[in-house]
């Protein structure tokens, strides 16, 4: 049987490494410091996607993401990976979206699409760690959900039975298609880019990306159409401007500080063994331990 | 905009006892309902309920919903969220409180978006307070101020919900504290008929297997943790830390940086996105000191970080730091500690 699969991804500041310069002297974060990545998660969704698509041969992989234009990056690594292509809803009417505007926008981009079997996803973004878009585009779709997935073990006859990880253990569910799976950091990695790919879709682009290409490299872009990324504004998968962007969200952020800790008169030892053993005995002595 | 309405925690079962972080939230309730002059409400969601809330009345809670079935136990993400969201639209409660557990991550989205109201993931404090719109200048009395860490917990951010209701947030494990009224407390019961508030369809999603471990690791709890971080270098180099551990009576922790390493068990996560804890003594090793990782330790009584780099961040908040390696520092630690101790 072949599937329709989404993917749903999204471009995200790396946060896990942040260096001096990522804050400004005033606290907000210095975006332009901060590499754009392809949120780790996320790609453990896409490999689960691809096994998918190697079990049921003639499926289609496609990668959906909100943000920038330039998350276009993002559908391309995905098709250099072994996605067939994909979408980047992006308008500046959904900038200063929260978790609950964003969902509603990309599950209108999802209804756009139409026909779908299963949506993965990474279970968080590392820019803010909520893991909340999954479960609240599977409620917007009112389709089930299944969160934490460690492994899909099966797909069939309507149902896809998925293995979750729990705090405590592991859980084996089974849901009726469609549904919304998002996937877990401790699934498969995600296989890396095939060289024959990369060549095959180098020009996969953003038809704004295309306008500045050379004549040579347009032509071939007009040929196959495959290599046109799609882009939809928010009036393309008509979205109730009152529940988008800034606007339509219910969260508003009212401060935000730099975190600063107040530093100690720490007391500074050598790892000689005078030192140790004195320390060693004071804390005994204080019945820190003993 | 004044709100009378309540205040309520959903609770989370454990082997058919409330959850730790679900007590913590009602303490955590209890003082913001009183700043609010509203009730503390209690939501219990499972099988075989009798007398459960005589664990949740000593935290303060002046109404207790249970609704008990069999089919609501274990826990499956629609059968709960369509009771809260039917519950909700009843009752119409001005603050929702859940623990940020794999279940209260997964069904409070859910309900937040089914009722349209914000949620604010794994916040580190919750307060009261007002609130002027700096666009419309519009005033709005005694929101919720859900605090929490982002960016990798670079920043703090206070995040209010000034028109949606209820105000909805998820407090990980850990960060508020568990605390029982000193005087005996009751309150109403009120036993709602689950096929009311669940569709039949809700059940669709099954539970086939279930393999869930009693947790073996209690560093929420321990009066002395011994963590290690990147630094430590390998899941082999933790040895080493298990056995400083064994012979002080402590438990092992670990970065974040560690666990996504593949040095130590999730469980053992202490930080933001892991467990807060606030042992007698912390002996951090290999440990930078990321922010996310500070801000689940600070309130250790006594911090000893070892550390070859004599400018780990770390050591700012250490009240001892010992520059050196851990395979050096270590097994002089274990060795003077069974000189001295009796």
């Amino acid at each position: 049987m072949s599937l329709n699969i989404i993917v749903l991804a999204k471009q995200v500041p790396d946060t896990r490494n942040v260096g001096k310069d990522a804050m400004k002297e005033d606290g907000t974060v210095n975006r332009a410091a901060l590499p754009a990545i392809f949120n780790p998660e996320d790609l453990n969704a896409l490999e689960q996607a691809l096994r998918l698509k190697e079990a049921n041969p003639g499926s289609t992989i496609t990668l959906l993401t909100m943000g920038l234009p330039r998350a276009a990056e993002m559908v391309r690594e995905a098709m250099w990976r072994g996605a067939d292509g994909g979408i980047v809803l992006t308008d500046p009417a959904l900038g200063g979206a929260d978790t609950l505007a964003t969902s509603y926008s990309l599950a209108q981009a999802v209804k756009k699409f139409g026909n779908y079997d299963i949506i993965l996803g990474g279970r968080q973004a590392i820019d803010g760690d909520t893991a909340q878009v999954g479960p609240q585009i599977a409620e917007k779709l009112g389709i089930p959900q299944v969160t934490y997935a460690e492994e899909i073990l099966d797909l069939k006859d309507g149902f896809v039975t998925v293995k979750r990880r729990l705090e405590h253990g592991v859980e084996t569910v089974k849901s009726p298609l469609p549904c919304v799976v998002t996937v877990n950091g401790s699934a498969a990695e995600c296989r890396p880019r095939n060289a024959v790919r990369v060549q095959r879709y180098k020009y996969a682009s953003l038809p704004v990306e295309q306008e500045k290409m050379s004549e040579r490299v347009k032509e071939v872009v007009a040929k196959r159409p495959e290599l046109t990324i799609k882009k939809w504004s928010a009036a393309d998968v008509e979205a109730d401007p009152a529940q988008i962007g800034f606007a339509g969200s219910p969260t508003k952020v009212k401060a935000i500080e730099a975190v600063v800790f107040t530093a100690k008169e720490s007391l500074r030892l050598d790892d000689n063994d005078e030192q140790i053993e004195a320390l060693v005995k004071d804390l005994i002595a204080n019945h820190t331990i003993g | 905009m004044t709100d009378n309405n309540n205040l309520i925690v959903y609770c989370e079962l454990e082997d058919g006892r409330v959850a730790d972080v679900s007590l913590e939230l009602l303490t955590k309730g209890r003082q913001l309902a009183k700043e609010l002059g509203v009730k503390l409400e209690a939501l219990v969601i499972g099988n075989n309920l009798e007398g459960i809330e005589e664990q949740i009345f000593p935290y303060g809670a002046d109404v207790v919903y249970k609704v008990d079935d069999e089919r609501l136990y274990p826990y499956r993400t629609n059968p709960h969220a369509s009771v809260l969201i039917n519950l909700f639209k009843e009752i119409k409660p001005q603050i929702c409180l859940m623990g940020a557990t794999c279940i209260g991550r997964d069904l409070g989205p859910r309900v937040s978006s089914a009722l349209h109201s914000g949620l604010t993931a794994d916040c580190t404090s919750l307060e009261i307070g007002d609130h002027t719109d700096p666009k419309t200048q519009k005033e709005y009395k005694d929101l919720l101020y859900q605090i929490r860490p982002a960016f990798g917990g670079n920043i703090v951010a206070t995040i209010v919900n000034p028109e949606c209701r209820p105000q909805m947030a998820t407090v990980r494990e850990g960060v508020m504290k568990k605390e029982a009224l000193t005087e005996p407390h009751t309150g109403e019961v009120v036993n709602l008929d689950a096929s009311k508030y669940v569709d039949p369809e809700a059940f669709a999603v099954e539970i086939i297997d279930r393999h869930i471990e009693k947790s073996k690791v209690n560093i929420k709890n321990a009066s002395i943790i011994v963590a290690g971080g990147y630094g430590v270098g390998s899941k082999e180099n933790f040895d080493l830390l298990y056995e400083l551990a064994n012979t002080l009576g402590a438990e092992v922790g670990a970065s974040r940086a560690a666990v996504d390493a593949g040095f130590a068990e999730h469980e053992r996560q202490i930080g933001q996105t892991g467990v807060t804890v606030r042992p007698k003594l912390y002996i951090a090793c290999g440990i930078s000191g990321q922010i996310q990782h500070i801000a689940g330790m600070q309130e250790s009584s006594m911090i000893l970080s070892i550390n070859n780099d004599p400018n780990a961040p770390i050591n700012t908040i250490a009240d001892y730091v010992i520059t050196g390696n851990l395979e050096d520092v270590i097994p002089k630690i274990i060795k003077y500690y069974k000189k001295n101790s009796k």
